[in-house]
């Protein structure tokens, strides 16, 4: 610790954000300019979702500087903060936090300077748009004029309080984001318009389905085609550099139908995907188990239902895409990642370099929904760069490479069994859900988890996925247990070892799944007893915050016109996200006539303090719609041989004329901490529509998507 | 074999080399640096490349430069009178109509070329106008208000 800071972590103040613990140089985060504008590195990166707008309201209120003194600059791995994955909708909890105390420290610095300078106590001095004065304004001086006597070599230490939530100016307020203004005037921003100097052009021949490998090719032929630099064959990896994006495609064409591929059926059957969930080999563990001591098992009557889902694409609107260029033995990687950290360690890890030989810095691509197809296109710019050596490779995916290759979110199942007592209420609850693991993300299981290092050595195909801790909020269990008051609960999950469908982390993980199938059951039960199904969760419900969502989204939701109009259906859904994340209610209207349309989504959300009410109301929103697709249209088709879901014709999602109203009402908990709004809508808009579905037709449709067919299905069954 | 193409962008008499089957997206981005028309799916099914032709929205990715030759081309570029931004522009800005931003041009040329046709669409005709148009982040409706907002404060008269 430098000398002259102020005492460490004074006993009553709490631990410091875990951001800071592995970062705690004030300088990695904040730099303050000569010209008064403040620079903030954080770990976290842009996804589309506002994250850099909520950071740099939360750093201007804390140093009491404007907004436009704020730059928030991209995420690098030579220069930012290693904050772990921009993922989990943990980036408002843990990098606002930790922003928060860097800049109440650094702020704290600047008013000892201020004070020393103009004579003052530091006590007197008031700071406001990046000047501190004196009361009565009578001395100034501004941080532009101070930034150069400003030490933030140092430590952040916990001395300082960050400020009351009274004081704060920007925090709590709808301010607009700050990188759309390029974004409607198609200003070059993203990773896709990336023009560095020198750069070339990239494409990958990627193998016609997950298990083929490579028994020819002819790359002298595609070597001599005019503005091909260079044709890359490396174990199963092909590819191409050439001048320009047209010539690398047309050469890429002419590559992919010179080689010979051998292919096998490893795939399951896509029209029972249940029975290849079950089937394992899997790994079984237990996340709740009753207590022996508890009450007695008094049920009267048991019920059971299985629910289940497809796997689902990203099916980000653009496609992946990476650049990178060596310099001797190191090498520079633009990525849109959402862990460039780990992405930096698993390119080490694949080359057998250096950490420190790679660099990584994000540049922004269109929304990310979790781990897409973004680390590998990193990766193979990084193997296709090493052919040209000083010129910067530039490597965009193909919209079929994007839909087919990219790791998709696990088909799941789940089987549920309630023991419920004369009024209907749950004694017992049991719950078994059976998928792929939820993350492979790089560097996963001591592999490097990139497409590229994979197919370089087949004999080292991408290990089967992991899951996240339990205590970390789970992946597969992730929201199995539920928020009701049971008195006797045995959850299990089954990880499955053998995974021939490629995936990883999609939006909110095994929640979107668990949350269908729990809210959807809570609804079967509901209609067993004859009970209405507010009524019957909030007779199951002690969480008063919980209880407040569910109520309120009733209102909003109409709940009383339930019942009063013909082909048209109402249903709720509920969860709190992680048990401890955002409480999120949704009440569905769809009209079921043709064909089941989602009318209206009435949302009401407690995310605890609100750092911009509009920016949680978008992606809540957001949130939402696309959960309306992944439950009414998305499905990832294949064969037994290949993905065949390659283009949106074959991989479709809901149309704006398909899109429902949305309205979203926010909780005001000022006093709470923030957490994250952005998978808090998923499962409870899944389990709402699906319970309309069944209020409307009085049918129930278990397994996603709820299509035509799907209804048709249940009405005979 | 490249040749020359002479057409009109944004207003501007441009002469660019490329080859018959260049796509005009190819052309726009790479050919004159003008990125704010995206590739999303390379075969029209996106919308996230569509630009004005003789007025009409197309999508660029799947225009081929023969066909291109003489029209007038308008991009998302194109849409602002210097730095007065379209109103279809600012009403995106005032709804905070998007998130990641990729899909945005695209919609603003087809919402920008509907204003023109209809000056005060209602909710379901801008609806059914972007319905070729996909965004995956779930920011259609903000869409939707955005471009009946500007239709409301008389973007058509442009």
């Amino acid at each position: 610790m430098s000398t002259g800071s102020p005492d460490p972590a004074p006993t009553a103040g709490p631990a410091l954000p875990r951001g800071l613990v592995a970062n705690p140089r004030l300088s990695r985060w904040v730099s303050v300019g000569r010209d008064g504008t403040v620079t903030v590195r954080v770990g976290k990166v842009e996804l589309g979702q506002g994250i850099l707008t909520a950071l740099a309201q939360i750093a201007a209120d804390e140093l009491d500087v404007d907004l436009p003194a704020i730059r928030m600059q991209a995420a690098s791995t030579a220069e930012g903060p290693d904050e772990g994955l921009t993922a989990g909708s943990l980036s408002v909890a843990d990098s606002g936090a930790a922003v928060r105390q860097v800049c109440a420290e650094v702020r704290a610095l600047f008013v000892a300077e201020a004070a020393r300078t103009l004579a003052a106590d530091p006590a007197d001095v008031t700071v406001s748009g990046g000047v501190a004065s004196t009361p009565g304004g009578s001395r100034r001086v501004s941080y532009a004029e101070l930034a150069d006597r400003i030490d933030l070599e140092r430590e952040v230490d916990g001395s300082v309080r960050a400020k009351a939530i009274p004081e704060s100016r920007l925090v709590g307020t709808s301010v607009p984001r700050l990188d759309l203004p390029d974004k409607i005037t198609g200003r070059p921003r993203f990773i896709q318009d990336l023009t560095l100097p020198g750069q070339l052009s990239g494409r990958v021949v990627r193998p016609p389905s997950p298990a083929a490998t490579l028994t020819g090719v002819d790359t002298a032929v595609v070597d001599a085609l005019p503005g091909v630099v260079s044709v890359l064959r490396d174990g199963d990896f092909l590819g191409v550099v050439a001048q320009d994006e047209e010539t690398a495609e047309r050469a890429a064409a002419v590559l992919a139908g010179t080689a010979r591929w051998h292919e096998e059926p490893t795939l399951p059957d896509e029209d029972d995907l249940p029975r290849f969930l079950r089937d394992g080999p899997a790994e079984s563990f237990v996340v709740a188990e009753p207590d022996p001591s508890g009450v007695p098992d008094r049920a009267v009557r048991r019920i059971r239902a299985s629910y289940s889902r497809p796997f689902l694409a990203h099916a980000s609107m653009a496609p992946s895409c990476g650049a990178a260029r060596w310099d001797g033995e190191g090498v520079s990687v633009w990525s849109h990642s959402q862990g460039i950290h780990a992405l930096q360690r698993a390119i080490a890890l694949a080359l057998g370099s250096d950490i420190d030989q790679v660099g990584v810095r994000h540049v922004e691509s269109a929304g990310s929904y979790g781990h897409n197809g973004a680390d590998d296109a990193a990766f193979d710019a990084v193997l296709l760069a090493r052919t040209v050596p000083g010129r910067p490779v530039h490597v965009r995916w193909s919209r079929r490479d994007e839909l087919t290759w990219a790791p998709f979110g696990s088909a799941m199942v789940a089987d549920v069994e309630a023991g419920v007592d004369a009024t209907g209420a749950v004694l017992t609850w049991s719950y078994d859900v059976w998928s792929q693991g939820h993350t492979a993300r790089p560097g996963y299981a001591g592999s490097p988890g990139l497409l590229g290092a994979a197919h370089q050595d087949r004999s080292r195909p991408v290990p089967p996925p992991a899951d996240p801790p339990v205590l970390a909020g789970g992946g597969i269990t992730r929201n199995a247990s539920p928020i009701y008051t049971f008195p006797h609960r045995r959850i299990q999950g089954h990880r499955l070892l053998r995974t021939p469908v490629r995936s990883s982390s999609l939006r909110s993980l095994g929640a979107f799944t668990n949350v269908f199938a729990v809210e959807s059951f809570m609804d079967e039960l509901a209609l067993a007893a004859g009970q209405d199904p507010v009524a019957y969760r909030l007779a199951q419900l002690a969480d008063p915050r919980a209880r407040e969502v569910l109520s309120t989204a009733a209102e909003l939701g109409r709940w009383d016109r339930r019942g009063t109009e013909e082909s048209v259906g109402y249903g709720i859904g509920f969860a709190r996200y992680k048990d401890r994340g955002a409480y999120c209610a949704v009440v569905a209207e769809v009209e079921a006539v043709h064909e089941v349309r989602v009318r209206r989504l009435a949302l009401v959300v407690d995310v605890g303090r609100v750092v911009n009410p509009d920016g949680v109301r978008n992606q809540i929103e957001g949130g939402a719609v696309q959960a309306t697709s992944w439950t009414l249209k998305e499905r990832v088709r294949f064969d037994r041989w290949r993905i065949t879901s390659a283009d949106w014709e074959s991989y479709p999602i809901l149309r704006f004329s398909e899109v429902p109203q949305v309205d979203v009402h926010l909780i005001a908990r000022p006093d709470e901490p923030s957490v994250g709004a952005g998978e808090a809508a998923q499962g409870p808009t899944a389990a709402a529509i699906a319970n309309a579905v069944a209020d409307a037709l009085s049918v129930r449709v278990r397994d996603l998507p709820i299509t035509t067919d799907r209804i048709v299905a249940a009405l005979n069954g | 074999m490249k040749q020359t193409f002479e057409l009109t962008v944004n207003g501007e008499r441009r002469q660019v080399d490329a080859e018959d089957q260049s796509t005009l997206l190819h052309v726009l981005r790479e050919g004159l640096g003008l990125k704010g028309s995206r590739f999303g799916c390379g075969v029209g099914q996106c919308g996230a490349c569509v630009v004005l032709l003789d007025g009409r929205p197309a999508p660029s990715c799947d225009v081929p430069m023969w066909s291109a030759v003489g029209r007038d081309v308008t991009t998302v570029e194109g849409l602002a009178d210097g730095d007065v931004l379209h109103p279809v522009q600012q009403a995106v800005l005032d709804e905070q109509a998007a998130q990641c931003g990729y899909c945005v041009s695209g919609i603003l040329v087809s919402a920008a070329a509907l204003l023109a046709e209809n000056p005060h669409p209602d909710e379901s005709t801008v609806a059914a106008a972007l319905d070729r148009h996909l965004c995956r982040c779930g920011a259609q409706r903000r869409i939707v208000r955005a471009v009946v907002r500007a239709g409301a404060r008389g973007a058509g008269r442009r």
